[in-house]
Order: structure tokens, then C-alpha cells, then sequence
């Protein structure tokens, strides 16, 4: 589901011809800023619901209101307050995300590690596989699954998980197509060791960078795809704290608490930058590293 | 040269019927497999008796097996009958054209925006490569990148629409140029992810492209900026092609949340009501139609590197 961006040339050719400007400092500051608020994000997620056990809790009689001392972001029309609602709701949409991505990471490994390595008839089966699921338009299966099974997150989770799985499965694929013909792995093959052994303990932790550098970018696009379920109704259960959930729950309070509307959707696309910043960030820094080894 | 193109064309003809038929029939069976049944959604809480039940599971052929359902429903499909909807009872082709429209005119819109936003601020922030305003830029596209149109919509809703006032809140309008006037915010809303798509492309491919020999060359020859940049962006035809079909792609398949977000009667706002409705024959038509639109848009786009691109043959090509 993760778009293939092309990498910034400026940083392969060394030293270019034209002026170079001081060494690029947007690295430097927007990263740190992308890794505050991720981090702000997964602190949210794992420890909100401690500090905020009564996020949820409602006061009907109160309702709807507008920022106040009590409220800092006013409440919704449950009288829930809304900066609490957004502290506990990272927990599904953040911690689903990561779920998402690592899920898809091992199944990406599953398939992928066996197809590079083998190469024959499993990487065939295993391309035609990711060929199939390139060619259908991933969030549209998705909500057409989690719409008909009837909802429900872990459903959401899981086929989220298969649909990113054929972006990992090529990464790794690919990655492995390019370790397996360096001289080490021919000097195991003749050390005689077990080729299970070879592609695990050798070849994988040559691998490891460019796939978590990859990882960490579909953690950004799984943020917003679960969230994209979670608004259509098909994700989470209705009147959840979780970004989505709320954005569409408090659709009709724009006029009466905008904040109640403005503040999940901030959280979503800030947080899905800040990922998406870093995890940029950190896929080129590991693929040069990769590179250079 | 001409059967080339035929057994290319051919080709992806096949690989796109493979796709429809898997995905049509990956529908049939999760339909058949999910928990609780049409009729159930049809009568909801109403009381029924054995006979209404039993009357309705005939009407729609319910107790006939999976691969019966499946393939009477193929038989139709490939004779031009999608059959009728579940919920509406209306033919499904008339409830799916009624609404394509709309759906088109909002992804061109927003394709067109796409372009419009993307393309000029790429070409803007490599010709300042490495200042504050390409990084100004970098740093926007990649916050436009990342956020979901669905959120963005009911961003601008709320500040433009509600806030403001200077746009309708909802609806569709009521054609003509209403119609688009209705259609700026939620083509916005989509066109922002896009752009976001769009610079990165532009600015990565004119920057290697304006480190090349010939820029310098023509430079020193005394050729002025225009021109130079404009054999620059000749060259950099095809990724902004590619990033184009990308681009058109996420605004078909965002217009259903965004549609959603607009209360706009589109082919998204159809599939999401049919969806939890189980309403099989409608899902099976909107998603085919959005699936072979789809495989229209990388035909198209393959179809115009040949064009944009001499060295680029696609008959030549291994696939």
C-alpha cells in the first residue's frame, strides 16, 4: 500500500557539480520534531489509558459544550471531553498501526525469505501472489471486507496486515536476490551449513535495515488506513475513543464544538507526518548503509 | 510493430480479467461465508414468519451453493446483466451510472488540482535546491502525503465551509457550474495528497536532470532559464507521468471516503451503504467498475511514457 518514492539523487552522487548548499539541515530539526511527536504519540498510546481511566466516562446532562476551564477542547455531545478522548484514542489507531506493520512485516518475511533464497517455483508463486494483490486497489478490498464480515478492529488488523504484507514480501525479496550472491554466502553453502541457518543468522541481519526502514513507513500508512476503516463505522466499535471513530461520531458537532471535529484530525495527520518524516528519514540513512557494506 | 501492441494490449487484457475474477469472486465467497444473512438485513428487527423468510432466500437464489450463486451471477455479468440491487431493487447498472458521474467529475477535478498544486511547487523547490523554500516545500509535501484526505476534508469543512461560509457544506449541487462549485472543497481534500505525491516526483527527477551535461552545456552557451528548464522537464516526462497515474489512482479510491465526508451521492457513498447491507450485486458492480478504471489509468499511463519518451517501447519491453 506504501507508494514507492524515489530517493533524493543529491545524496548519491558525491560531492555534485553544481554549488552545494552547507551540509541539508532540514534533516536535522524536522526530524527531531517528526521524533517528538511520534514519540508523544506511542507515550499517549501506551500509557493514556492509566492516567485517563475515565475518558470515556459520559455526562449526558452537560452535553455539548464549548472549551472551558474543565474542558480545555470542550466536549462532545456525550459530555466526554475531547483532549482526553484524543489522549486515550491514540491507543487503538497508534498501537493498530503498529500491529498492522509488523504484522505485515513477518508475513513479508514468511514469503519473502523463502522466494529470494530459493528462487524456482517459490518466488514465482510468491511474485504472481504480490502481482495479484499490486493490481487491487488495497483500501477498496479492505473496506469491502471489514464492511461485509460486519466490522470489528481485529478483522480490520488482520486484513490490513495481508493487504501491506506484498510491499514487505518484495522489499525483503529484493534484498535477499542482492545478498545471496555475495562471496559469504557461498563460503557458508560450502562451510556446509543448513540453508535455514544461512538465510536466519547470515543473511537476514544484512537485510534488517532496509526492511525496518520500510516497516517504519508503512507504520505511517497504516495509521491512516485503519483510520480511514475506523470513520467508515467499519473498524472500531461505535462511541470508541480512536481517531476515526471520533472524526466521524462528531461529524455533526462543527458547528456547535469545532474542536470536538479539529483535534482527532490534527492528531491523525501530524502523527501520520511525524512517522512518515522519520521513517523517510531513517529508510535513506539505512539504505545508504546498506549500500556501503 | 501493430501485432506487438495487440499481444501487449492483449496481454493486459488477460491480466486485468484474472483481477476481476478473483476479486468478483473473493466477494461471492466472503458474502457467503460472513456472519448473518440478506434476509435479515432486508426485514431487520420487523417480526416474519418461515414463509417471508423462505420467500425472499428464493427470490434472491440464497440457497443455491456458492458456486451456482457465483456463477449465474458471471453469466449475467459477461452478457451485460449486473442484476438488481438488494436494498433498492433498482437495476444495478442504473444505480451505478446515476452515480458514476459525480465520482468522475470529482476525481478529474482533483487530479486537476493535484497537478496544478503539485507540479509548479516541484519545479519551485528544485530550482531553490537546498534553501529554505525547497525545504519549506520538502517538509509541506510530505505533511500532505501523509494526511488522509477524509481528514483534511473535514478540515477545510469546518474552517472554510462552516467557519467562513464561503463554501456549500453539503450536497452535490445542482449541476451545471453549482455542481462544481459543490466539488471544490471535497476535489481539494483529495487533490492535497496528491500534490504532496507530485513535488517529491518533480522536484527529485528535475533536480538530477538540471546536474546533467547538457543543462550546463546550454547554460554556457548562453541559453536563458526558460528554456534550459524547459529540455530539463522534457526529460522528467515520465516519472511525473507515473507519479500521475499514482495520483489518480488514490483520488478514485479516496473519493469514497471523501464522498462520504460530503454527503455526496457518488459510486463511494453507494458502496459503503451496500457494503453493510450485503447488498452482493451492487459491492460486485462498484468495485469491478473501480477496478477496471483503475487498470484504465496504468494503460493510459504506459500508453503515454511510449509517447512522452521515444527510448521508452512498450512492445520491446520484457514484462
Amino acid at each position: 500500500m506504501s507508494t514507492p518514492l524515489p530517493t533524493d539523487p543529491s545524496a548519491a552522487v558525491p560531492g555534485g557539480r553544481r554549488r552545494r548548499a552547507r551540509p541539508r539541515r532540514w534533516p536535522g530539526t524536522v526530524v527531531a520534531v517528526g521524533l517528538v511527536v511520534s514519540g508523544l504519540a506511542l507515550l499517549a498510546a501506551l500509557v493514556g489509558p492509566l492516567f485517563l481511566p475515565d475518558a470515556t466516562q459520559q455526562d449526558v446532562l452537560l452535553g455539548v459544550s464549548q472549551p472551558s476551564a474543565a474542558h480545555p477542547l470542550g466536549t462532545d455531545d456525550l459530555g466526554r471531553d475531547v483532549l482526553q478522548m484524543v489522549a486515550v484514542g491514540a491507543r487503538s489507531s497508534v498501537l493498530g498501526a503498529l500491529l498492522i506493520a509488523a504484522g505485515s512485516l513477518l508475513l513479508g518475511h514468511l514469503i519473502g525469505l523463502p522466494a529470494g533464497y530459493r528462487g524456482g517455483w517459490v518466488d514465482q508463486v510468491a511474485m504472481r501472489w504480490t502481482d495479484l494483490m499490486f493490481s487491487l486497489p488495497a483500501l477498496l478490498v479492505a473496506i469491502v471486507v471489514t464492511g461485509v464480515v460486519g466490522g470489528g478492529y481485529l478483522l480490520a488488523v488482520l486484513t490490513l496486515v495481508v493487504l501491506f504484507s506484498p510491499g514487505d514480501t518484495r522489499v525483503v525479496r529484493a534484498a535477499v536476490l542482492e545478498q545471496r550472491q555475495r562471496p559469504y554466502v557461498e563460503a557458508a553453502r560450502l562451510s556446509n551449513l543448513r540453508d535455514r541457518t544461512i538465510a536466519l543468522r547470515y543473511v537476514w541481519p544484512n537485510i534488517a535495515p532496509v526492511v525496518t526502514g520500510n516497516a517504519f513507513l508503512n507504520f505511517g500508512f497504516a495509521l491512516v488506513a485503519l483510520s480511514s476503516l475506523s470513520f467508515l463505522g467499519l473498524g472500531i466499535a461505535p462511541g470508541s475513543a480512536d481517531w476515526g471513530r471520533m472524526l466521524a461520531d462528531n461529524r455533526s458537532l462543527l458547528l456547535s464544538n469545532t474542536w470536538a471535529v479539529v483535534t482527532p484530525g490534527l492528531a491523525i495527520i501530524l502523527t501520520a507526518a511525524a512517522v512518515n518524516v522519520v521513517g523517510d528519514w531513517l529508510h535513506r540513512r539505512l539504505d545508504e548503509r546498506g549500500l556501503r557494506r | 510493430m501493430a501485432t506487438a501492441w495487440l499481444r501487449f494490449l492483449l496481454g493486459r487484457l488477460a491480466g486485468t480479467a484474472v483481477v476481476l475474477l478473483v476479486l468478483s469472486f473473493g466477494i461471492y465467497c466472503l458474502v457467503y461465508l460472513a456472519p448473518g444473512s440478506v434476509e435479515h438485513t432486508l426485514l431487520g428487527n420487523r417480526p416474519a414468519t418461515e414463509e417471508t423468510r423462505a420467500a425472499i432466500r428464493a427470490q434472491y437464489h440464497l440457497d443455491d451453493p456458492l458456486l451456482v450463486q457465483y456463477w449465474n451471477w458471471l453469466a449475467g455479468a459477461l452478457h451485460g446483466d449486473l442484476g438488481t440491487s438488494i436494498r433498492s431493487g433498482e437495476p444495478v447498472d442504473v444505480a451505478i451510472s446515476s452515480r458514476a458521474t459525480l465520482t468522475l467529475q470529482l476525481s478529474t477535478l482533483g487530479t486537476l488540482f493535484a497537478l496544478l498544486l503539485g507540479i509548479p511547487a516541484g519545479i519551485a523547490a528544485a530550482l531553490r535546491r537546498g534553501r529554505a523554500a525547497d525545504q519549506g516545500i520538502v517538509v509541506l509535501s510530505v505533511a500532505g502525503l501523509s494526511a488522509p484526505p477524509f481528514a483534511v476534508g473535514l478540515l477545510l469543512l469546518g474552517l472554510l465551509a462552516v467557519k467562513l461560509g464561503w463554501f456549500p457544506v453539503y450536497g452535490a449541487g445542482d449541476g451545471g457550474l453549482d455542481r462544481w462549485w459543490h466539488l471544490v472543497l471535497p476535489a481539494t481534500a483529495l487533490a492535497i495528497g496528491g500534490a504532496g505525491l507530485l513535488v517529491r516526483f518533480t522536484r527529485t527527477s528535475l533536480v538530477r536532470e538540471l546536474d546533467q551535461d547538457y543543462v550546463v552545456f546550454a547554460r554556457a552557451r548562453g541559453l536563458g532559464g526558460v528554456r534550459v528548464l524547459r529540455y530539463a522537464l522534457r526529460n522528467c516526462a515520465v516519472p511525473i507521468l507515473t507519479a500521475t497515474g499514482l495520483v489518480l489512482t488514490s483520488i478514485l479510491v479516496g473519493s469514497v471516503l471523501v464522498e462520504v465526508v460530503f454527503a455526496l451521492p457518488g459510486l463511494g457513498s453507494l458502496l459503503v451503504d451496500s457494503v453493510t447491507f450485503k447488498d452482493v450485486p451492487v459491492v460486485q458492480g462498484v468495485a469491478l467498475l473501480l477496478t477496471i478504471l483503475i487498470a484504465l489509468v496504468n494503460l493510459a499511463v504506459d500508453a503515454a511514457y511510449a509517447a512522452a519518451d521515444p527510448r521508452v517501447s512498450l512492445v520491446r519491453r520484457k514484462r
